[in-house]
């Protein structure tokens, strides 16, 4: 076997040192996101660099509870904009929340079927459909729990084919076919109404899904603060209302 | 010279010291979190007995599965090399460097409802994989299949054919060469070949997840139920993780012979 030549091994070298987790000293603000807000995060923070050169934002997307985990054992976050006040409130019980959440944006739950509705779902009635396929999220994440909520409110058993871990998996699920309908959040269907067609719940049926926002305590509160401020500024609102979220 | 010999001891001693630091710290960390006051309660709870019942089942199948489809595979890759044997063993052995998500994805592809096999199977017969301990079944032996074959591939290559030319010299045919000779010879490697494929098939998570999805007792095997349990109690995920330790230790234990070196 050949050996690599000195060249490769610092390659290696550096590669190695790029993954460290040495946190940089600029102004990088860390901003942990639930997954669910992945189109309208990436827009704030891609436009909030633009508006303030030289800061950076690094976005970390996860399901809520996760990203509550990571910061609750240290990871670098310096801002969280979760998909549920109950894991905010776990957060502020840790202690790391500076100062208080804001809610920012409001969400609701719909039904997403494979194109053009093959199975003729007409509404959440229709979900207790023996013959159906039907996904939603697991319990543990936030949205497996509205959706619970809102089936229970409105007095349906489903019978969940799989307790899928996020609104993605849900939604590439059904796209595929594997299942005839998902309980997912209206802006995922929004997001691949290309692929995927959808049975919308009327308000009086709806849960409400509300995502504060809030500056965690560390070295960096300040940035986090300024981007913070712009999500919740004019600007920010019209990203949001773009990817179909509900104004506060 | 000889404080250089001193020097070099003590290095790889260090070396040692911190490599087994490595591998230690994070067991120690499970531990030290366990919270061992409801350990009883959150290990008794009659999910968890689920499933790991549902993961011994199925990790055990999948091993036989893997072994079954795997066994002629190894014959014909230990073979001499010729262009289709290359072939096959890229093929075979993708899986093994393939994220498991992207093998469930792929599976999904072919053995979904809509898939190249998936697809037939469902409209004919109504047969759907997803969502089913078949499908769990399916996409452990497809992970863990490559850990077996190229094992057992090895064990081939490197037997003793003096004794199958004896036996056939002394008039036996082809099958019972392979049945009386080859088979015993190899049954150290054989074990080794099952062993890793069903550690393989136990630990498996994101090709089941995404092929066969997370319903209690029919799909959610014990590291799936640790990643559910992670999202919602950290304190039981540490509780279910450490039934997954003790599960491997005792595998470990007993087949002690197989991975370290008797003395």
């Amino acid at each position: 076997m050949r050996h690599g030549g000195p060249v490769s091994w610092i390659v290696v070298a550096v590669l190695l040192a790029g993954c460290g987790g040495a946190r940089e000293d600029g102004p990088t603000i860390t901003v942990f996101a639930a997954a669910s807000l992945a189109a309208p995060f990436e827009a704030l923070a891609r436009e909030f660099e633009r508006r303030n050169p030289g800061e950076r934002v690094a976005l970390h997307l996860a399901g809520t509870p996760t990203l509550v985990l990571q910061i609750r054992e240290g990871a670098p976050a310096d801002l969280l904009a979760s998909a549920d006040e109950e894991n905010m409130a776990r957060l502020r019980e840790a202690g790391r929340v500076a100062g208080d959440a804001v809610v920012f944006a409001r969400n609701a739950m719909t039904i997403v079927t494979p194109q053009g509705n093959p199975r003729g779902i007409a509404g959440l009635r229709d979900l207790e459909r023996k013959d159906l396929a039907v996904l939603l999220c697991g319990p543990e994440v936030p949205a497996g729990r509205y959706a619970r909520r809102l089936l229970e409110h409105g007095g349906i058993t489903v019978a969940s084919r799989s307790d899928e871990p996020s609104v993605r998996a849900v939604v590439t699920k059904v796209e595929l076919g594997e299942a005839d309908a998902g309980l997912v959040y209206r802006t995922d269907a929004r997001a691949a109404r290309d692929r995927v067609g959808e049975v919308e719940i009327p308000a009086e049926e709806n849960v409400e899904a509300r995502y504060p926002l809030a500056v965690l305590r560390g070295p960096r509160e300040e940035a986090a603060r300024r981007f913070a401020d712009f999500v919740v500024s004019e600007a920010g609102r019209a990203v949001l209302a773009d990817a179909g979220f509900l104004s506060p | 010279m000889r404080g250089g010999v001193a020097v070099a001891r003590g290095a790889s001693r260090a070396a040692v010291l911190l490599g087994a630091a490595l591998f230690a710290l994070p067991l120690i960390g499970l531990f030290s979190r366990a919270p061992w006051g409801e350990l009883g309660e959150i290990v008794g709870d009659g999910s968890v007995a689920t499933a790991l019942g549902l993961s011994l089942r199925c990790s055990l199948l999948a091993t036989a599965l893997a072994a079954l489809i795997g066994m002629p595979l190894a014959a014909s890759l230990a073979g001499p090399a010729t262009a289709g044997r290359t072939a096959l063993r890229v093929v075979v052995t993708l899986p093994m460097v393939l994220p498991p998500v992207v093998s469930g994805v792929a599976l999904l592809l072919a053995f979904g409802r809509n898939g190249i096999i998936g697809g037939p199977l469902y409209e004919l017969l109504g047969l759907s994989l997803p969502f089913t301990s078949a499908g769990v079944v399916l996409a452990e032996a497809y992970v863990a299949m490559p850990f077996f074959v190229l094992t057992v591939e090895g064990g081939l290559r490197a037997r003793d054919r003096g004794l199958e030319d004896a036996a056939r010299t002394l008039g036996a045919g082809p099958a019972t060469v392979f049945l009386r000779v080859t088979l015993p010879a190899l049954a150290p490697t054989l074990r080794a070949a099952l062993l890793v494929a069903w550690a393989r098939a136990l630990g498996e998570f994101g090709a089941t997840i995404t092929f066969a999805g997370n319903l209690g007792g029919e799909t959610r095997t014990m590291p799936l139920a640790v990643y559910a349990a992670m999202e919602s109690s950290p304190g039981a995920a540490v509780a279910l993780s450490l039934v997954l330790v003790a599960v491997s230790g005792t595998i470990l234990v007993l087949m002690r012979r197989q991975w370290f070196p008797v003395r």
